[in-house]
């Protein structure tokens, strides 16, 4: 057991993480500060298949704190955007991130990091139809 | 394959999570890119700058508790937890306890998805399985403590819904990310003598 040994290597990948992290932060404000929550709605046309995708890809490319995507989200819904659509929405939002994508790769390798992100797409559109026919089933639709 | 032919394969180097990272001048690079976006922003519109920096100061105020605590963690994982303990318990063969274990930490670990790479990719060094890595991160889409926001908005049923898919996928997604990147993490060439297992994955 070498204390000295671990701080010095804990100091040293801090050194390394700290610009990454400062950067993405930069980039995610600018994205809260450009975009405005109304802006969301634009994307969306009603269309039952292209709606969660588009869900999907907004929810990539925004990042924030997930009760943001909540609120957003229950704004959404309540201008007639379809549960799927919003789903996959707040799904993508907390699982995808297109901005710490270039980070994710460096770190835990591209093919790692691009599987992920890819795969995490698609499992999200999955979710949003399965969470929104199992509610239907079950009755309990919003 | 063997050590030394697979020390001397450039794609594993090249694809790996880990050692060829060392001294890597990506994170100043990255950071230098935003900066200069920023620079170009403010040109066009100061204003958008200037609250996009307050932006950055909120959330960075939020952000400080959680690496502190990443940080803490890499420390005493380096201090106290050895590789074989890691490959053990959430290595290739640690059956259905390192899946639930991987679950369960995904669902703990709070902050952004981002703050928990480096401490992967040190696990993923130390013998951590790639498909309980992709796990944990999708697990984190469960978000205990804002649950009761979550239920505000949408309903109890709605999150008991989404929460048990969430849990369900994050499996799928570590088997489908496993199927694609291998069991484990590839390794490049050793860097020195002695490992440096916190760096080597940032």
């Amino acid at each position: 057991m070498d204390i000295r040994a671990s701080a010095g290597k804990t100091y040293r990948s801090m050194l390394q993480v700290l610009p990454q992290i400062a950067g993405i932060l930069l980039l995610v404000s600018l994205l809260l500060t450009i975009i405005p929550p109304e802006a969301y709605a634009v994307v969306f046309s009603g269309n039952p298949v292209a709606d969660p995708v588009a869900g999907a890809l907004v929810g990539s490319i925004a990042a924030g704190n997930p009760v943001t995507s909540y609120v957003i989200a229950g704004e959404l819904l309540s201008t007639g955007i379809s549960l799927t659509a919003v789903t996959a929405f707040i799904v993508t939002w907390v699982t995808i991130g297109i901005i710490q994508l270039p980070v994710e790769m460096e770190v835990l390798g591209r093919r790692f990091a691009i599987a992920r992100n890819v795969f995490g797409f698609v499992c999200a559109i999955i979710i949003a139809v399965l969470t929104d026919a199992t509610l239907t089933v079950l009755g309990g639709g919003i | 394959m063997p050590p030394e032919e697979r020390n001397k394969n450039p794609k594993s180097q090249k694809n790996g999570a880990g050692k060829q990272q060392n001294n890597s001048r990506f994170p100043l690079l990255f950071l230098g890119a935003v900066l200069l976006i920023y620079a170009v922003v403010a040109v066009f519109d100061a204003d958008a700058a200037v609250r996009s920096l307050q932006a950055f100061g909120g959330l960075l105020r939020q952000i400080i508790p959680v690496l502190v605590l990443v940080f803490i963690l890499m420390f005493l994982i380096d201090l106290f937890i050895r590789p074989q303990a890691i490959a053990r318990h959430l290595g290739t063969e640690s059956g259905v306890k390192g899946w639930l274990l991987a679950i369960a930490a995904g669902i703990i670990a709070t902050g952004p998805i981002y703050v928990w790479f480096s401490m992967l990719a040190d696990f993923r060094e130390k013998g951590m399985r790639t498909a309980l890595a992709g796990v944990f991160l999708y697990a984190r889409s469960v978000k205990l403590p804002f649950i009761p926001v979550m239920i505000y908005y949408f309903g109890g049923l709605y999150t008991t819904v989404l929460t048990a898919y969430l849990i369900l996928f994050s499996v799928i997604m570590g088997l489908l990310i496993e199927a694609v990147d291998g069991p484990e993490a590839p390794q490049g060439p050793p860097a020195a003598p002695e490992p440096n297992l916190l760096t080597e994955g940032v």
